[in-house]
């Protein structure tokens, strides 16, 4: 039973939260891929978007605390409250390009002072995020927090070592599979989505071709608005809401964006994981694993961790450096660079 | 140089308006905000290199003035033989090992064909080399940090002079600048946007866990300063005069008079970096960067290097960003690396250098004189506000502390709209560039 054990022991602290976290960054990183090859601009208030998304629900989930109406069939309340923050953010992001990103779409202004006015955006919307939920961590997990505890496991399984499934985990993992499934059949199947895809393949043939540019950006903001309301949330739910945590997001999605290749939505989800593995991967302890693993006499002394977790940053800019310099366009080959 | 009397009429404006702040609220006040402004003005300069005269998107402010920062800790503070003998040469070697890993993987990739093989020797090169450091420098680490915790538990700096560390700061930036720029540099402008961010939070990061170098969130603190402190100025005879002329407390004069003696240092080297940067930007040399900022296809075709060109301005201008660094921590005589804020050091600098006017050296110094002082003013201000509109309210309602509570994030907000409307209306900037 050791080798068990120890699949068991890895799951528990690493698998199932790196899968988990995998799947938040990839839902960030599909709306950053996104933003790029519509919009063509790396959106750096991507972060601080999804901390007001977030924020927007947990408003919600207060409010219907409130009122008495909580945990439907067992689950987290802010599930209910996701519609309200959708409605918030997609008029949110549809107001900022109304009254930012659209003048300088029309003086064809150069990509940079897109990503400048991006900055400004990202000011605000800090400061509006702040002023409603300051810089202290809000939780707002409630309902069943686990779908089987680390004991109950084991008196299951009768194993030694015990492995527990969080209801907010699982949540992201399949609620991030779903939304990947409907955004792809949404590119390849509708027609609003084929029209994106045109639109950013070649600008002046979608425009030859009738394809109404401002109704492309307008749908790629909806559809952002929703991938980053539901990543924040499963994030916020998992790991507890602080507005400065959603604003250093903003390098592991870049990374992964980058990785999978700018522009490609596959490369985004694909770049995430990878991300999330390396970063839980090399800041993981893995002296309770070998232990099981190695014979006995021979089980590590040592924690075994290859770096401290505070240098998970680190771990990403790594993975990002090696692939700027050996395939700076990403695994699956994005836009031109 | 080439100020025009409008230019002139903006920076006198501003230096009325600091002078009212020492009217009106304090001297002191408007001194600190002098310094911090000078400061600011050197860091938005160095930016200003970098995307006005290059368009080089740097987001890694804040790492670069970090590292300035970590040289006046190691250059000024005495040195601790203890922690030296307990584990100083372990550290050493320990990252001669690291250094010479890395190496060793590149001469690896360079010599082998590319085939399975060289990925696997790589690795393996990169696994042994992580284990021979790790067991030799991870004891030694130990063993500093274990050298009297609560006050030292680093290996300490050189003892030399702080002045020193300024242009040791600037070198220490420019060598991360170098690193970064070789790999980000002719690719998209994004990715050294992504590099430089990335960076910065490492820079952060390896500060604030690195014990043995800069004893953490720790904090170094009471390091020598470049000028006499207040404290020590109270007992002097002219300063007791002068408080008695101005009709001041001696404290009061005590820190005015201290603190101008920083603002005459950083007027120094402002004056000079402003006096090298003009020259440069009107040489040939500057003319070449410009042709290339506007128009990098063409400018190769004239037979520029343009990679090699954006490397030594983004290297000269973060040079810049961390001399700002180290003398901001020579000003405050600590360095704490819990303060680094990308917003306050990064993206404060970036509405400096666009509100000022990009391209213009003179503007980026106006603007950061602006800005600065609109960062510091804005919270009271704002608290002000919050106190009309709540003057209302019941006395001890929840929303009424909410709102007096979160006027201090009003200042996000205000940058945010100032970067917007600049962008918008005005995106040449205060002083544009001519």
């Amino acid at each position: 039973m050791e080798p068990l054990n120890a699949l068991v022991s890895l799951s528990n602290f690493m698998l199932i939260p790196a899968l988990a976290y995998g799947s938040q960054l990839a839902l960030g990183a599909l709306g950053i891929t996104l933003i790029f090859s519509i919009l063509r601009f790396a959106h750096f208030a991507h972060g601080d978007t999804m901390a007001l998304g977030t924020a927007a629900v947990i408003g919600g989930t207060f409010f219907l605390q409130a009122q008495g109406i909580t945990e439907p069939f067992g689950l987290p309340t802010a599930l209910l409250a996701i519609p309200f923050g959708l409605l918030v953010m997609i008029a949110y992001l549809l107001t900022a390009d109304k009254l930012v990103y659209k003048y300088f779409r029309k003086v064809k202004a150069k990509p940079l002072t897109l990503v400048m006015a991006s900055l400004g955006v990202m000011f605000v919307t800090n400061g509006i995020t702040r002023l409603f939920m300051g810089v202290g961590e809000t939780r707002f997990e409630d309902g069943n927090r686990f779908l089987f505890t680390v004991r109950e496991f084991r008196d299951f399984t009768g194993l030694a070592e015990g492995m527990a499934l969080r209801s907010a985990q699982a949540l992201t993992i399949i609620t991030a599979l779903v939304v990947m499934v409907a955004l792809f059949w949404f590119l390849n199947r509708t027609r609003s989505g084929k029209s994106m895809r045109a639109y950013s393949d070649n600008e002046d043939l979608a425009l030859l071709s009738g394809i109404n540019p401002e109704r492309v950006v307008m749908i790629t903001w909806t559809i952002t608005a929703i991938l980053l309301v539901l990543a924040g949330t499963l994030y916020g739910l998992d790991k507890g809401f602080r507005p400065f945590n959603y604003f250093q997001l903003l390098l592991p999605m870049f990374a992964a964006a980058i990785l999978g290749g700018l522009g490609s939505p596959i490369g985004a989800i694909v770049g995430a994981y990878v991300v999330a593995f390396a970063e839980m991967g090399i800041t993981y302890a893995w002296r309770r694993v070998f232990t099981y693993l190695m014979p006995e006499g021979l089980e590590p002394t040592s924690m075994m961790q290859l770096l401290p977790v505070d240098y998970k940053f680190a771990v990403t800019f790594a993975i990002l450096v090696i692939v700027l310099l050996f395939r700076p366009t990403g695994i699956f080959k994005g836009k031109v660079l | 140089m080439s100020l025009t009397a409008r230019d002139l009429g903006l920076f006198a404006i501003m230096f009325a308006v600091l002078a009212m702040v020492a009217m009106f609220q304090s001297p002191q006040l408007a001194v600190t905000i002098l310094n911090m402004s000078l400061i600011s003005a050197i860091m938005a300069l160095g930016v200003n290199m970098q995307w006005g005269y290059a368009g080089l998107f740097n987001v890694g402010i804040m790492g670069f003035t970090a590292v300035g920062g970590l040289a006046v800790v190691l250059i000024a503070q005495p040195p601790i033989p203890e922690a030296w003998s307990a584990g100083g040469l372990g550290i050493m070697l320990g990252l001669m090992l690291g250094v010479a890993t890395i190496l060793a993987a590149v001469v690896v990739y360079k010599r082998m064909a590319p085939s399975k093989m060289r990925g696997l020797a790589i690795f393996a090169v990169l696994v042994v080399g992580y284990l021979v450091t790790s067991y030799v420098f991870g004891p030694a680490k130990q063993a500093v940090q274990a050298v009297n915790p609560a006050s030292e538990g680093y290996l300490g700096g050189a003892g030399l002079p702080v002045i020193l560390a300024w242009p040791v700061g600037a070198v220490f930036a420019a060598g991360v600048a170098w690193l970064v720029g070789k790999v980000s540099l002719g690719l998209r402008s994004d990715y050294l946007a992504i590099a430089t961010l990335g960076i910065s939070e490492i820079v952060i990061a390896v500060l604030k866990h690195e014990r043995w170098l800069a004893r953490g969130v720790n904090n170094v603190t009471g390091i020598e300063r470049p000028v006499a402190r207040p404290i020590e100025l109270q007992p002097l005879p002219w300063v007791q005069s002068l408080a008695e002329t101005l009709g001041w407390s001696v404290s009061q004069t005590a820190s005015v008079v201290s603190g101008l003696g920083y603002s005459a240092l950083f007027l120094i080297v402002l004056a000079i970096l402003i006096w090298l940067a003009e020259r440069a930007l009107n040489s040939p040399w500057g003319r070449m960067m410009r042709a290339i900022r506007d128009n990098e296809i063409s400018a190769r075709a004239m037979g520029k290097d343009v990679t090699r060109r954006h490397l030594m301005i983004f290297v000269l201008g973060s040079a810049v960003c961390g001399l700002a660094g180290a003398m901001m921590v020579s000003m405050d005589g600590q360095l704490t690396p819990g303060s680094y804020e990308p917003l306050r050091f990064t993206f404060l600098i970036w509405v400096m250098v666009i509100v000022g006017g990009s391209g213009n050296n003179w503007g980026a110094v106006l603007g950061a004189f602006v800005i600065w002082f609109l960062w510091v003013q804005v919270e009271p201000a704002g608290r002000w506000f919050m106190e009309i509109v709540t003057s209302g309210m019941a006395d001890g309602s929840d929303l009424k502390q909410h709102l007096l509570g979160s006027a201090a994030y009003m200042r996000l907000l205000t940058m945010g709209i100032a970067l917007l409307l600049m962008l918008r209306f005005a995106p040449r900037g205060l002083i544009p560039e001519r």
